[in-house]
């Protein structure tokens, strides 16, 4: 047989191989290394800044964790998710000291006749928090409430759309509506003002490297690892978790195999039920219990999960924080010709690295299962 | 291999005149097909013929419109496939047959997950059938070949030992080597005594290794008869078999 | 089919209801308050508060572009209607002066270039509301360039974020539109023509002119060979894309039509408003509103949107009149808590029970699209592998 004698390749050809391989390259290894030199640089130019987005990056990994979670099984956006990690938040409020707003403002009518800060010692602050162990008690019970929410607006709202075969965007419409109906129930009961589950001083700690923090955030930042590691033990090593992500590759498959689909999407509302409890009081714990801040807060936590990757346990640990830091840190900054970034603008950050991560990697930086 | 076993053994599956479709139209006119204990019977014919969509029915996935399907005796029509699965029917789709993102163990274990017990046992049992398998059990299904997702999806479907197996063109995109190789493994899962019903566009491969088989067209049954019969036959090879 | 049984029952009977109310609430309200009587204050109240169901419309029409006929999820009229307002303000106003206004543009006099035909009557506001349109339209199609190509929620939660973004914008840079200041003394167009009694009538005309033009021309679009590719999209986009036509452009269209519609809404409310606060705008009444609106009132449906407007508004309305009733103070300062609830509520009801609203969607127009539609369906509803079977034979 003849050879075929090879062409030579034209030059602009080869440039365009080049520019090619030069955008697959900056948005692969490239994007982890301009994250990573950011990172870098942010940990010894405002390590305060740093800090505290690590602290609030862990509280949006657990968010965009149950929302990942929720994406992946159920396979639709849970617009609700903010508004429900606020109201896990108020719940502990009320477990704690069984408030809401009484008919004047200012006035409050305790409704609950026994409250967790009526138990002994429950408010004493534990080492440098500002809280006792009331709180924690006060946050399983709002995982409790906030699980029974969650399987009943299942089988009352959800459930029906599913048999119905509704469109993903149905399903996103009704959380939406839900997510305002969340909104004005913290406000029928709480009130519109802010507020803290302690108020006081709030004492700090030092750490090697320069780093301090209040004790406070030391707490939300290992309550976040130790939810964290539950949820990677129960996906990853327990029958359940193996289902749920076995029903975010393939439901279809999940249903073949014999899995009781229905049951699975119970489980997975009870465990979203408690990732958005912790994360909401931990939120509430960082910041304070503001029914403005839940729709909103969907920001960060969606923008924190299509980084990662949805459906992406892992992605939405990494995305949380990614966002985060950057977020603290970019209100930290003094742009040329803008002038000071106020803090003001912290969510609309996570809406611009939403948006950058759509133009560039639509995926995530995991890959993303949905 | 292709004696027929006929009615020496009990009927393990059965559908009786099974009418069903999607929309407004019926793909499957009245189909009537039978499977004793231990055989394997495959069904062949052209494109369009309902070949899945029969496979579909019996498992639950598509409501029959009419008729029936018994399962070792027991009308199951119309059962969904949580209920079949405990009574020892297994299926095992064409495409999206693996999970993807869970490992070779993971994806059998949810093969498995009706039955809490006896998962490792088991595993080890239907590794043997796939030793290829067995040496990577950690890595992630997703990064398998063609030729080992197919088999990863036939061990899933074996985990819970099913009486009868239903396999949907278990040979469709692999290479003609990985054909071979996988009709193999299916002669021996149905040696250690599970039934199969198989569709095929592959004619000539499942007769070879079918007891009997039914040929479908237009969605209704055609010809039946034993597997060899049917390879000898002049019609069914000018017309299916392909020259 | 009787004429009869072609009238939305439902959308005309809530209409009468809502109205009969409004007007009566009022009229009970007002009574001893007027010198003339409670008849010209039921009325006078009535004016505005068709005035408001004029200018939502709008809004709500712009909405039912986007999302009722090209399925746009649009979770950001905020933005829209914050950039339409603030837009015209800036056009139609003089520059800013004083220590307490500092905002761009003002570029009122200087559009003023004929005094003697009196432009700054109706050219000043003609180019401020065009303006509004158009910026509208330009951020509008900045923010579909990432998104629409994706999943449809990755639009809704782009277009949240815009929303706050445009939001915080507005409050944190006062340089910018006066920040929570204001801006206020925005002038009404075509006011020398009424007494300052009367100008709740000359802003009831604009809106009322400016939505129904706006109506029209949508009513149009609908029904233009455009149009029917659109519903055509809406009804099935698998089969629309199949048929060649280029699925995402169209949707890009309706967005940026959408925008620019809400963005002209948001200048009739600068002009109604006369003043306009940054942390006045909010996503509740600036997104939501419009959402519940068009959702109950009928989605798809340009006189279903309006219904919806009518039905919400007087809702709304009511509920705000409720306050001037005895109810107990505990209950009294609860009602906007209960008032949003009802909100989201309704959202979650109508998706649930009944998805078309009040009024029923129009009949599609186009036959071809129909067939089209329930071959390629029948199609695409044959499962995987039939259809791998139908291609991985040989003949």
């Amino acid at each position: 047989m003849a050879t075929i004698e090879a062409q030579p390749i034209p030059r602009s050809e080869q440039w365009r191989d080049y520019r090619r391989a030069a955008g697959a390259w900056l948005i692969g290894p490239g994007l982890w290394i301009i994250i990573g030199a950011f990172m870098v640089w942010a940990v010894f130019a405002e390590r305060d800044a740093f800090v505290v987005g690590v602290v609030a990056g862990s509280i949006f990994a657990l968010g965009a964790l149950g929302l990942t979670l929720i994406y992946g099984v159920l396979k639709f956006g849970h617009f609700a998710h903010g508004d429900m990690m606020m109201l896990s938040g108020y719940l502990a409020f009320l477990f704690l000291s069984g408030f809401i707003v009484g008919e004047k403002p200012g006035d409050q009518l305790t409704i609950l006749p026994v409250t967790v800060n009526d138990l002994p010692g429950a408010d004493d602050p534990i080492w440098k928090f500002s809280f006792g162990y009331g709180l924690w008690v006060a946050m399983i019970l709002a995982g409790a409430a906030m699980a029974v929410i969650l399987v009943g607006l299942d089988r009352f709202v959800y459930r029906r759309l599913r048999v119905r075969k509704s469109g993903i965007v149905i399903f996103s419409i009704a959380a939406l509506g839900i997510a305002i109906a969340t909104r004005a129930t913290i406000l029928f009961f709480w009130g519109p003002s802010p507020r803290l589950y302690y108020p006081g001083i709030r004492e700090r700690v030092d750490l090697p490297f320069d780093v301090s923090l209040l004790a406070d955030q030391l707490f939300i930042l290992a309550t976040a690892l130790v939810a964290t590691a539950v949820v990677y033990w129960l996906l990853f090593y327990t029958r359940l978790g193996k289902a749920m992500r076995a029903m975010s590759d393939n439901p279809d498959l999940a249903r073949v195999s014999g899995i009781n689909t229905d049951r699975i999407i119970l489980q997975t509302w009870i465990v979203a039920g408690a990732l958005i409890a912790v994360a909401g009081v931990l939120l509430s714990l960082q910041v304070q219990l503001d029914p403005e801040l839940g729709f909103i807060l969907l920001l960060p936590l969606f923008a924190s999960a299509i980084l990662g990757g949805l459906g992406n346990p892992v992605g939405a640990l990494v995305g949380g924080l990614i966002v985060g830091i950057t977020q603290e840190v970019a209100v930290t900054l003094d742009l040329p010709l803008l002038g000071d970034v106020s803090a003001g603008y912290k969510f609309s950050v996570a809406f611009l690295i939403l948006i950058l991560i759509l133009l560039v990697r639509p995926n995530g930086l995991f890959g993303a299962k949905v | 291999m292709s004696e027929s076993i006929a009615p020496a053994r009990p009927v393990a599956l059965e559908t009786q005149d099974m009418t069903t479709g999607y929309g407004e139209v019926n793909i499957l006119h009245g189909v009537s097909t039978r499977v004793h204990e231990g055989e394997m019977v495959a069904i062949i014919g052209p494109n369009g013929a309902g070949k899945s969509t029969l496979l579909r029915a019996i498992f639950g996935l598509l409501p029959a419109r009419e008729g029936t399907v018994h399962l070792h005796g027991d009308n199951v029509t119309g059962q969904r496939p949580d209920a079949l699965v405990p009574k020892g029917l297994g299926y095992v789709p064409q495409v999206d047959n693996v999970f993807p993102s869970l490992t070779i163990m993971e994806n059998l274990e949810m093969g498995a997950f009706v039955r809490r017990n006896g998962l490792a046992e088991r595993a080890d049992q239907v590794f043997r059938l796939f030793p290829d398998l067995a040496g990577r059990r950690g890595e992630v299904a997703g990064r398998l070949s063609g030729g080992q997702r197919q088999m990863l999806a036939l061990a899933r479907a074996l985990m819970l030992d099913p009486s009868v197996l239903l396999l949907d063109e278990p040979s469709a995109s692999l290479s003609p080597k990985m054909v071979g190789m996988i009709f193999e493994r299916i002669k021996e899962i149905n040696d250690g005594g599970t039934a199969i019903l198989l569709v095929e566009q592959n004619a000539r491969e499942a007769l070879s290794v079918c007891h009997r088989a039914y040929v479908l067209a237009m969605g209704e049954n055609r010809l039946e008869g034993a597997a060899q019969d049917l390879l000898d036959s002049e019609e069914v090879g000018r017309l299916y078999l392909g020259a | 089919m009787s004429i009869l049984s072609r009238i939305p029952w439902a959308g005309v009977v809530a209409i009468f209801v809502v109205g009969f109310l409004v007007f009566g609430v009022s009229y009970e309200q007002t009574a001893g308050a007027l010198p003339d009587g409670n008849l010209s204050g039921a009325f006078s109240f009535f004016v505005l508060f068709l005035t408001f169901v004029m200018i939502y419309s709008i809004f709500t029409l712009g909405l039912n572009t986007q999302w009722g006929y090209a399925g746009v999820f649009n979770f950001g009229v905020l933005a829209f209607f914050m950039v339409g307002a603030y837009t015209t303000a800036i056009f139609v106003k003089p520059p800013a002066e004083g220590e307490l206004q500092d905002y761009i543009g003002g570029f009122g006099d200087a559009l003023n270039f004929a005094p003697g035909l009196q432009t700054d009557q109706w050219f000043v506001p003609l180019v401020g509301t065009l303006a509004a349109g158009i910026v509208s339209g330009i951020l509008a199609l900045l923010v579909s360039i990432p998104t629409l190509r994706l999943r449809e929620d990755y639009l809704a939660i782009a277009t949240i974020g815009v929303a706050e973004l445009v939001r915080r914008i507005a409050i944190e840079e006062t340089w910018l539109v006066n920040g929570t200041r204001g801006i206020t003394g925005i002038p009404l167009p075509l006011r020398d023509l009424v007494s300052r009694g009367d100008e709740k009538y000359l802003k009831l005309a604009i809106a009322a002119v400016v939505m129904v033009l706006i109506f029209i021309a949508l009513e149009r679009a609908v029904r233009s060979p455009w149009g029917r590719v659109l519903l055509g999209l809406r009804e099935d986009e698998l089969a629309t894309a199949a048929s060649g036509k280029n699925v995402t452009a169209f949707k890009q269209q309706s967005f940026v039509l959408g925008a620019v519609i809400m963005g002209i809404g948001g200048s009739v409310y600068a002009y109604t408003a006369s003043s306009l606060t940054a942390n006045s705008f909010d996503h509740f009444t600036g997104t939501f509103l419009f959402w519940a609106m068009l959702m109950v009132g009928g989605s798809g449906n340009n006189t279903g949107a309006v219904a919806g407007v009518f039905v919400l508004w007087g809702f709304w309305i009511l509920t705000l009149q409720i306050q001037g009733y005895d109810l107990g103070d505990a209950l009294l300062i609860r009602v906007p808590y209960i008032r949003e609830f009802v909100l989201g509520l309704l959202i979650v009801l109508v998706v649930l029970f009944r998805p078309t609203g009040l009024l029923p969607q129009e009949p599609r127009v186009s036959i071809w699209v129909e067939r089209r539609v329930r071959a390629l369906r029948a199609a695409a509803s044959r499962p995987v592998a039939a259809s791998a079977e139908a291609g991985g034979g040989d003949t």
